[in-house]
C-alpha cells in the first residue's frame, strides 16, 4: 500500500501544526465557535450532542495494521474503549475532548494518518472497492487513481469552501461494491478499444433528500488528462453550485437544474481550458504511486482446500469470504454487526486483535468497506481456520454479510444533532428478530439500511429495505421503503406508506421476508422477487 | 474604503474607485472593478489590458466563488493587482494566495503575526495552480 514520502509526511505534519494553532486560537478567545467552526470540521471535528466527534480518514478504505493498532489505541486513551467505523470507509471517536484532538492528530501523523476533509464543505476522502487489489473481477487495481486524486485534493486552494460537500468514488470493476453512482463524481477505470486504461466519469450522484443517481458525463478520460478533468468538473461546481439554500447545494441539483447535457457542455469547455494550463501530473506520477500498490507475494502453491467439516466455519466461508484473484487465497469480510450489536463498532481490544490478524495473515493489510465492516484481503485459505477461530472468540465472527443482519446505520438520535430519531436501537431490534443463522440464510441476501434523518448517512435509499427515522408530532416514526441498491443494478428504494413505531416498523420488515420467501423463485434475492412482484404484495401483508 | 492589510507587490497600492462588473463594460475609462460572488468573471477578459485593479469581494469566507474568479483571471493573463476584499479569515490566507491574490483587504484587521504565520505555513504544495509560480510536490518528485 502507499508510503508516505518526506512530502507527504510533511504536508500532514504542517497540518497537525495549522490545526494545534488553531486550536490555540479557539481556546484563547480569539476565534469565535462561529469561526472556528467551519476551520474544525475541515480536519473533522464536529460537536455532537454530548461531546466532539472526530473524524479520522482512511483513503479507499486501505489500512496496515500498526495503523489499525493506533486507532484501538486511540479508542482506549481518548474515548471510551470504542471506535465506530463509516459509511464513507472512515472511523470515528464520539467522546473526544477538543484540547486532546491537536495530540491525537499528531500520533495519528506517526503512522500516516489524517483527519483532513474528513467533514466540511470540501472534497473528502476518496472512496473505493473494499476488495481493490484481490478481486477476481477488477480490471486494474483502482487505488493508485484514488492516491493521486487524494494528493491533487488535499488542501486544493480553489475547492476548499465548495457550496457543499463533494464526495468522489474510483471503481474499476463491474461489480459496483462501492456505490459509486451515489457520488458527487463516480470514477470507474476501464480499457477502451485500444487496450488503454482510462477513467469513466460519472458526475452527480447522492443520497440525502433529494436522492440522485449520477449519469455518464464522459466515456473516457485518458490518464494524463485525470486531474484537468477533474479539476474542470469542480471549477463549474464551485462556480455555479447553488449557495442560496444549503439543501440545494450539492452538484446533484446542478446537474439535475442545468439538465447533464448543458453541466457536460460546461465542463468541456473548462476542461478545453484548462489543457492550456499545465495543472496535469506526469504519468511518471501514477507510474511511482502504482508501484506502493503491486501484489503481496503470494505462496504459488497454495492449496485450495477448506477443511469445512465445523458447521458454524462452513457458514461463516459461505457467508463472509469472495473469491481472490490468486488461488489459494480468498477475501475474508469480518461483520462488525454482532446479533444486537451497534453496526460499525468496534472495541479497541477487537480494533488491535483484527491489527494482528492482517499483519499475520493478511499481508499486513485491512479494509474498511462502506457496509461498516472490515476485510482482511490477502488470507491464505490454508490460514482461514485459524483466523475464523480467533475472531470467534473476540465476538467477530458473525455469519451475516450482505444479510438481513448486515444493517447499515448512521449515529442516529443517540449521537447526532441533526438527526430527527434513533437508528441505533432500530438496528439492534432487528438484528435480534432475524438473529437466528439458520434464519438469515434461509433468507439471504437482504440489505437493510437506516437513517435517522433525510439527510441519508445511513443509505436508506440503496437499501433492498430502507428505514428513514422521522419526527412525527414529536414521536419517532420509521417509515418504510423497499427496492433500492447500490450496486451496478443501482436504484432508489420507495416509500411503501404511512411510517410505524419503532416495534411497528420491525413486524413489518418481518412480514415483508415471509412475502418474499413464499414468492421467491429459483435463486431470486428479496431485491429480485421485489422487482418482479412490484410492491403490493408487500402492502396487503404489511397494512392489509 | 477599507485597508489593504497585506500586499506583496512591489508598484504602487491603486487607489481608483472600483466599479461593478455590469457597469465596467461601459466605462471607457474604468480601470478598477469589483467582482461580487454571483458575477461571472469571464466577462472581464476583453477589457483585461486597460484593469490595473480587480477587487473580489468575499462577503462571507465560506463562499468560495471568489477563489475561481481570481485564479481563472490570472489564468487569462491579467497582470495587475488582484485584491482580497471583505470576510477574510487568517487561515485561508494562503490559499488565497495561491489562486492569484496579491492585496488583501479585511473587514477587520487581522492579527499581523497569526496571518503572517499563516502565509508561510504551507513550505510545499500538491497542486499547480500554475497562478501562484510554485512547483507542485510531484513536480519536485520528477524533476525535468
Amino acid at each position: 500500500m502507499y508510503k508516505y514520502d518526506e512530502y507527504d509526511q510533511q504536508m500532514v505534519d504542517t497540518r497537525v501544526a495549522e490545526f494545534r494553532d488553531q486550536v490555540r486560537r479557539r481556546l484563547a478567545g480569539d476565534l469565535t465557535e462561529d469561526q472556528f467552526k467551519p476551520l474544525r470540521l475541515q480536519n473533522g471535528l464536529y460537536l455532537q450532542l454530548h461531546a466532539y466527534m472526530l473524524r479520522v480518514a482512511v483513503p479507499y478504505g486501505t489500512l496496515n495494521s500498526a495503523q489499525m493498532t493506533l486507532l484501538g489505541d486511540i479508542a482506549d486513551k481518548y474515548d471510551r474503549g470504542y471506535g465506530h467505523f463509516t459509511t464513507r470507509q472512515n472511523i470515528q471517536y464520539n467522546w473526544i475532548k477538543l484540547e486532546d484532538t491537536p495530540d491525537i492528530l499528531a500520533e495519528l501523523a506517526k503512522v500516516e494518518m489524517h483527519a483532513i476533509q474528513t467533514s466540511g464543505n470540501c472534497i473528502r476522502n476518496i472512496s473505493s472497492d473494499q476488495f481493490a487489489g484481490a478481486a477476481a473481477d477488477e480490471i486494474v487495481d483502482p487505488r493508485p487513481y484514488a492516491e493521486l486524486l487524494r494528493q491533487w485534493s488535499s488542501f486544493h486552494p480553489e475547492f476548499l469552501v465548495l457550496p457543499r460537500k463533494f464526495k468522489i468514488a474510483v471503481i474499476a470493476s463491474e461489480t459496483d461494491r462501492a456505490a459509486m453512482r451515489l457520488h458527487d463524481i463516480g470514477i470507474k477505470m476501464v480499457k477502451n478499444d485500444a487496450g488503454e486504461i482510462g477513467a469513466q466519469f460519472y458526475a452527480g450522484g447522492g443520497m440525502g433528500r433529494t436522492p440522485m443517481i449520477a449519469p455518464l458525463i464522459r466515456e473516457f478520460v485518458p490518464l494524463d488528462q485525470l486531474i484537468t478533468f477533474s479539476e474542470a468538473c469542480l471549477r463549474v461546481y464551485n462556480r455555479y453550485g447553488r449557495r442560496d439554500n444549503k439543501y440545494k447545494a450539492r452538484i446533484k441539483i446542478l446537474v439535475h437544474e442545468l439538465g447533464r447535457d448543458e453541466y457536460v457542455r460546461q465542463v468541456e469547455e473548462e476542461f478545453a481550458h484548462l489543457l492550456t494550463q499545465p495543472i496535469e501530473p506526469p504519468l511518471a506520477e501514477l507510474e511511482r504511486i502504482k508501484a506502493h500498490f503491486t501484489a503481496p507475494a503470494y505462496e504459488t502453491a497454495a492449496s485450495d482446500d477448506l477443511d469445512l467439516t465445523d458447521p458454524d466455519f462452513r457458514l461463516w466461508v459461505e457467508r463472509n469470504t469472495h473469491a481472490h484473484k490468486q488461488a489459494g487465497y480468498v477475501i475474508a469480510t469480518v461483520s462488525l454487526k454482532p446479533v444486537g450489536g451497534i453496526p460499525g463498532d468496534a472495541t479497541a481490544d477487537q480494533i488491535r486483535l483484527m491489527a494482528q490478524l492482517a499483519k499475520d495473515y493478511s499481508f499486513d493489510e485491512l479494509r474498511v468497506t462502506h457496509a461498516q465492516n472490515i476485510v482482511f484481503p490477502h488470507v491464505r485459505k490454508a490460514d482461514l481456520y485459524t483466523v475464523w477461530q480467533a475472531l470467534d472468540e473476540a465476538g467477530l465472527a458473525t455469519a451475516n454479510l450482505d444479510t438481513v443482519g448486515d444493517i447499515i446505520a448512521c449515529p442516529g438520535l443517540d449521537y447526532c444533532s441533526l438527526a430527527n430519531a434513533r437508528s441505533i436501537p432500530v438496528a439492534q431490534k432487528i438484528s435480534e428478530r432475524f438473529g437466528s443463522a439458520q434464519r438469515q440464510a434461509e433468507i439471504g441476501e437482504l440489505k437493510l439500511k437506516i437513517s435517522g434523518c433525510i439527510n441519508a448517512c445511513g443509505h436508506h435509499h440503496a437499501g433492498h429495505i430502507g428505514i428513514l427515522g422521522v419526527d412525527k408530532k414529536g414521536l419517532e416514526n420509521y417509515q418504510l421503503l423497499f427496492g433500492g441498491s447500490e450496486g451496478a443494478d443501482t436504484s432508489l428504494a420507495k416509500i411503501i406508506g404511512p411510517g410505524f413505531t419503532e416495534d411497528g416498523v420491525v413486524d413489518a420488515i418481518e412480514k415483508a421476508t415471509e412475502v418474499y420467501l413464499a414468492n421467491k423463485e429459483g435463486e431470486e434475492r428479496f431485491l429480485d422477487t421485489y422487482r418482479r412482484i412490484g410492491m403490493d404484495p408487500f402492502k396487503e401483508a404489511i397494512y392489509g | 474604503m477599507v485597508e489593504v492589510q497585506f500586499r506583496f507587490r512591489d508598484d504602487e497600492t491603486v487607489n481608483d474607485p472600483a466599479v461593478t462588473v455590469d457597469s465596467f463594460s461601459e466605462q471607457s475609462n474604468a480601470s478598477a472593478v469589483r467582482i461580487e460572488p454571483g458575477d461571472d468573471a469571464r466577462d472581464l477578459l476583453p477589457y483585461l489590458d486597460r484593469l490595473s485593479l480587480v477587487e473580489v469581494s468575499f462577503p462571507a469566507w465560506t463562499d468560495g466563488r471568489g477563489y475561481s474568479s481570481a485564479r481563472l483571471l490570472r489564468e487569462a493573463g491579467y497582470q495587475g493587482e488582484m485584491r482580497a476584499v471583505g470576510d477574510l479569515v487568517i487561515d485561508m490566507l494562503s490559499h488565497l494566495k495561491r489562486c492569484g491574490f496579491d492585496a488583501f483587504a479585511p473587514d477587520k484587521a487581522l492579527n499581523e503575526q497569526d496571518a503572517r504565520n499563516a502565509f508561510d505555513r504551507w513550505d510545499n504544495v500538491y497542486q499547480a495552480t500554475v497562478v501562484d509560480g510554485r512547483p507542485a510536490i510531484w513536480a519536485k518528485r520528477h524533476p525535468a
